[in-house]
């Protein structure tokens, strides 16, 4: 149980993602992307889509959603979750905003399969 | 703590419902195991068709993916076919020599197709339409072309056979009885599908008897013969004639059997611990094979798992054809008899068709062909076995011509004086667009804004004319339905389009705003529809919003299936050179690029770039003199040419110099789908011009202008646009004819489909006949063409958006521990 082992690891500052766009952050073989709304709120998911493994921070973020640039799966920023008809999830790590300074908490890497 | 342990044979959808119920109810009930003989995960059979037909593949039909089974700590055997199941020992076996032990038993074999006892049954190139491997080895002999003689005309067969025309083969379908899909449909409605399978090219026999296939010689297909002695030669022949629920399995383990497994209204098999589901089961009598009753028994098998005491009662059944372009829909019973009543809507010149079937008072069955939203409406009525007595007058009609809750909202404009305001942008009141409807004999919308200006401004007065012409017109007024943009509005694309005009909205913000979109920040339909938009109306004010933009024109290249992507540099007209070759040689080795292609379109596709290679990928390509060959924009993309007088000993005119000298002069302009053009030298045609979305055909008097043709989703030959004399012309047309597209279409129309909608005859008389409109054209072609001419690549080796392309942090493997 990894519930309270907490990893958080500072990945920039806010300025560094382009509102309603996303960054990528390397953390070994695993690629996160990063998310900035309209609204300044932060979300990170690992970099894959459930359907076809699709490069989510490639995709269009709207209303806390992300489309998949590959087949137009819409992904939940906050759970991963895979919205509509289709189902799946994806990783999504915890994300903390301080002073403007971007930091996720990559103990939820472990739980991933 | 223990869990109990389930096991299921069987993986298709009626099992994937169970589980999703089971889940949902209790997730950790069960400790479970399931028995695949199909070597997949579980999809969406219903879905077999479109992946026939090529309008989806099998990825898209998944409804569990690997995950889903990894994630619910699911054992999934795939492959393994259940042989045996021990009932005192209560272990099960597979033909691969897996053994599990259950507490409860699932059994979900499904069924098979049922073979006709043909001679040649056997033969190569017989084939059944039941599972993916079916399709597959459809779709393997649909690249052999030939005919296929599909035999069965119910609604596997229907779409067998639709699928494999669309495939590119001949297709003959023979059936048994004398109309198509008997069961579910009357002989009116199955007259109708057979018009319309026969307008497709589909020869369709009724009243055909299967005698014999015949062997080529070498054990393969070569053609059926029929009773009457008739012989249709054939390449493949598939049986759709009906299923077989999947029972020996149940049978072998002492389990009471008929057609299929004997459940109870519980689902329970004659073993307690055991359920049976789906098409192999047998209940009340019947068995099903249309997946809303399997999807009924799921949900109580689900429950009853559980120790819940769900029952089923068996289910009425409701059909759909999934044809593409075919609207079919039929429920329940629809013989006639003495005691039944019906009521018959037809309409020869739509292709409608429409009967009720009722008896007391209710409605026991309903056909729809032509159109069928209202069917599921009907059928919930018969369902609920509904008192109909009060709406039988207009119930053929349909839902929405019901009274009650829904109340007319044209009996208020009704109400109101002749000297009501009803457009307040130009003041026109409700008597003088009454008058004109009548007086000029106005049916649309368009001619009324054209004769008052009602509505023709803002347009937010449009609904309240839409009421009036109705209430003037009455049944002759058929309003052209709408369709929305997306969910985040009401609006149809050109509505907005209009209303960006006309209300000078220069942002997408302002578009949402104005216009009341009900999310708060669009969608990914509507943000790039409404860039486009903004972009095309206002060139030199609109600032592009990047975030809005499809990927691939967010980074100026292709998206992959790994996400990697694809370069294409710009090669003017299709010419390049050993200097240009001779870059592209050293820019695939330096990057170890892994796959280099010539496309469609005379250029060279470099595969398989990473994405923080893109900027020096492009430097390099950019030091050769090549600039971004927009093979990603919904804009222009390529002027492919032939050798033309230069070379060719036919050649009327320089095709080659005119297809460069039109690409430099359009290149970087946004249109609403992607635009690909031709100039052939003669009439030839080496540079497949006639079917571009614009193409030129170059004959001894001049230049023929062709457009709107289709080679790809649809296939379809040019329009001819007309005929001009020089090159300058040439160009001011063609210019002015993608201003119009670019003007008028809806983002991600071709050209073909706005034609088809404007009409070729509006097209060729302001572009042909009207100097005066289509210099304007040009001249706004040419403006906005000041803005849009700017190699992305170069600004992007130059620094802009430099984020894209690196990550934000590269964290050390350590960080992570």
């Amino acid at each position: 149980m990894t519930a309270d082992i907490h990893n958080w690891v500072q990945i920039g500052s806010l300025e560094d993602i382009p509102q309603e766009g996303a960054r990528c952050v390397k953390n070994g073989d695993m690629t996160i992307a990063v998310f900035r709304t309209a609204s300044d709120d932060v979300y990170a998911l690992e970099d894959k889509c459930p359907h076809r493994n699709g490069p989510l921070s490639q995709g269009i973020v709207h209303d806390g959603c992300v489309t998949c640039p590959l087949h137009n799966w819409v992904i939940s920023l906050e759970t991963g979750t895979a919205q509509g008809a289709d189902e799946g999830q994806t990783l999504a790590f915890p994300v903390r905003l301080e002073d403007g300074r971007v930091l996720i908490d990559l103990s939820y890497s472990h739980q991933a399969v | 703590m223990t869990k109990k342990k389930l096991v299921i044979v069987g993986n298709g959808m009626a099992p994937g419902r169970m589980l999703e119920h089971l889940f949902d109810k209790d997730k950790d009930a069960y400790d479970v195991t399931i028995f695949n003989a199909e070597p997949r995960v579980n999809y969406n059979r219903l879905m077999l068709s479109p992946v026939l037909s090529g309008e989806k593949t099998y990825e898209d039909i998944i409804t569990h993916g690997d995950t889903w089974y990894a994630e619910n700590g699911i054992r999934l055997h795939k492959s393994s076919r259940i042989s045996e199941i021990d009932r005192t020992g209560k272990t099960v076996t597979s033909e691969n020599g897996v053994t599990a032990s259950y507490d409860k038993l699932v059994i979900a074999t499904g069924s098979s197709p049922f073979i006709i006892p043909l001679p040649g049954k056997d033969l190569e190139g017989v084939l059944t339409y039941r599972d993916l491997d079916d399709v597959d080895r459809m779709l393997a002999a649909a690249r052999g072309g030939g005919r296929a003689v599909v035999i069965g005309g119910g609604l596997l067969g229907l779409e067998a056979a639709a699928g494999l025309k669309q495939q590119g083969m001949d297709v003959t379908v023979l059936h048994l009885m004398p109309t198509l899909m008997e069961r579910q449909l009357d002989p009116a409605a199955g007259f109708l599908l057979e018009e319309e399978f026969k307008s497709r090219g589909i020869d369709v026999l009724t009243r055909a008897n299967s005698h014999e296939i015949v062997d080529d010689g070498t054990g393969k297909v070569k053609a059926i013969r029929l009773d009457d002695g008739t012989e249709i030669e054939a390449s493949i022949v598939v049986m759709a004639v009906g299923i077989r629920p999947s029972a020996d399995l149940a049978r072998s383990a002492g389990l009471e059997t008929n057609r299929g497994i004997l459940v109870g209204d519980d689902m329970r098999t004659s073993d307690k611990d055991i359920f049976a589901l789906g098409e192999c089961v047998e209940h009340r009598g019947l068995c099903y094979g249309l997946v809303a009753p399997l999807y009924e028994m799921a949900e109580v098998i689900a429950d009853n798992l559980l120790e819940g005491a769900s029952e089923y009662t068996g289910s009425v059944t409701a059909t759909k054809l999934k044809v593409t372009g075919v609207d079919l829909y039929s429920a329940g019973d629809f013989a006639e008899g003495e005691d039944r009543e019906e009521i018959v809507l037809r309409d020869a010149a739509a292709g409608v068709y429409k009967r009720l079937v009722l008896k007391d008072n209710t409605i026991i069955g309903a056909v729809l062909y032509g159109e069928t939203a209202d069917g599921p409406w009907f059928f919930d009525l018969l369902k609920k076995e509904t008192d109909v007595s009060e709406m039988r007058e207009t119930l053929i009609f349909g839902q929405a011509y019901q009274g009650g809750a829904p109340l007319d909202p044209t009996v208020a404009v009704a109400a109101l004086p002749d000297d009501a305001e009803i457009c307040g942008c130009n003041g026109i009141c409700k008597g003088k667009i009454v008058t004109a409807i009548k007086d000029k004999g106005l049916s649309d919308l368009d001619g009324v804004r054209a004769h008052t200006k009602a509505s023709a401004s803002c347009g937010t007065c449009t609904g309240l004319v839409e009421q009036l012409m109705q209430v003037t017109l009455g049944d002759a007024y058929n309003p052209a339905a709408v369709t929305p943009m997306c969910g985040c509005t009401h609006l149809g694309h050109d509505d907005v389009r209009r209303l960006i005009v006309s209300k000078e909205l220069k942002s997408i913000p302002s578009v949402m705003q104005e216009l009341e979109w009900t999310t708060s920040g669009g969608c990914a339909k509507c943000r790039p529809a409404l860039n486009y938009y903004l972009v095309s109306d206002w060139p030199d004010e609109y600032a592009d919003d990047y975030q809005s933009r499809f990927i691939n024109e967010r980074v100026h290249a292709n998206i992959q299936k790994d996400g990697t992507y694809s370069v294409v540099p710009r090669m003017w007209g299709g010419m390049t050179s050993s200097d240009e070759l001779r870059a592209i040689a050293d820019v695939v080795d330096k990057f170890d690029i892994p796959a280099v292609k010539c496309t469609g379109g005379q250029r060279i596709d470099m595969l398989g770039v990473k994405k923080e290679d893109l900027p020096a990928v492009w430097e390099d390509l950019g030091k050769a003199g090549f600039v971004s060959g927009q093979a990603y924009a919904k804009g222009l993309r390529t002027v492919k040419t032939c050798v033309g007088s230069d070379w060719c000993r036919f050649g009327t005119q320089d095709s080659t110099g005119l297809g460069i000298k039109l690409e430099k002069f359009m290149w970087g302009s946004w249109t609403p789908a992607k635009l690909k053009l031709a100039v052939s030298g003669c009439p030839r045609n080496c540079s497949e011009a006639t079917c571009k979305d614009i193409g030129i055909i170059c004959v001894e008097s001049g230049y023929e202008i062709h457009y709107a043709g289709a080679a790809g989703l649809e296939i379809q030959g040019t329009v001819v646009l007309g005929l001009v004399s020089s090159e300058e012309e040439v160009i001011e047309y063609v210019s002015a004819l993608t201003q119009m597209y670019r003007e008028q279409g809806r983002y991600l129309e071709r050209i073909y489909k706005w034609a088809k909608r404007i009409g070729h005859d509006e097209i060729r008389s302001q572009i042909m006949d009207d100097a005066d409109k289509r210099k304007a054209y040009f001249e706004r072609f040419v403006f906005s063409q000041k803005f849009a001419q700017v190699d992305p690549w170069s600004e992007r080796v130059s620094g802009k958006d430099k984020h894209e392309f690196n990550p934000m942090a590269v964290l050390q493997a350590e960080a992570a521990e």
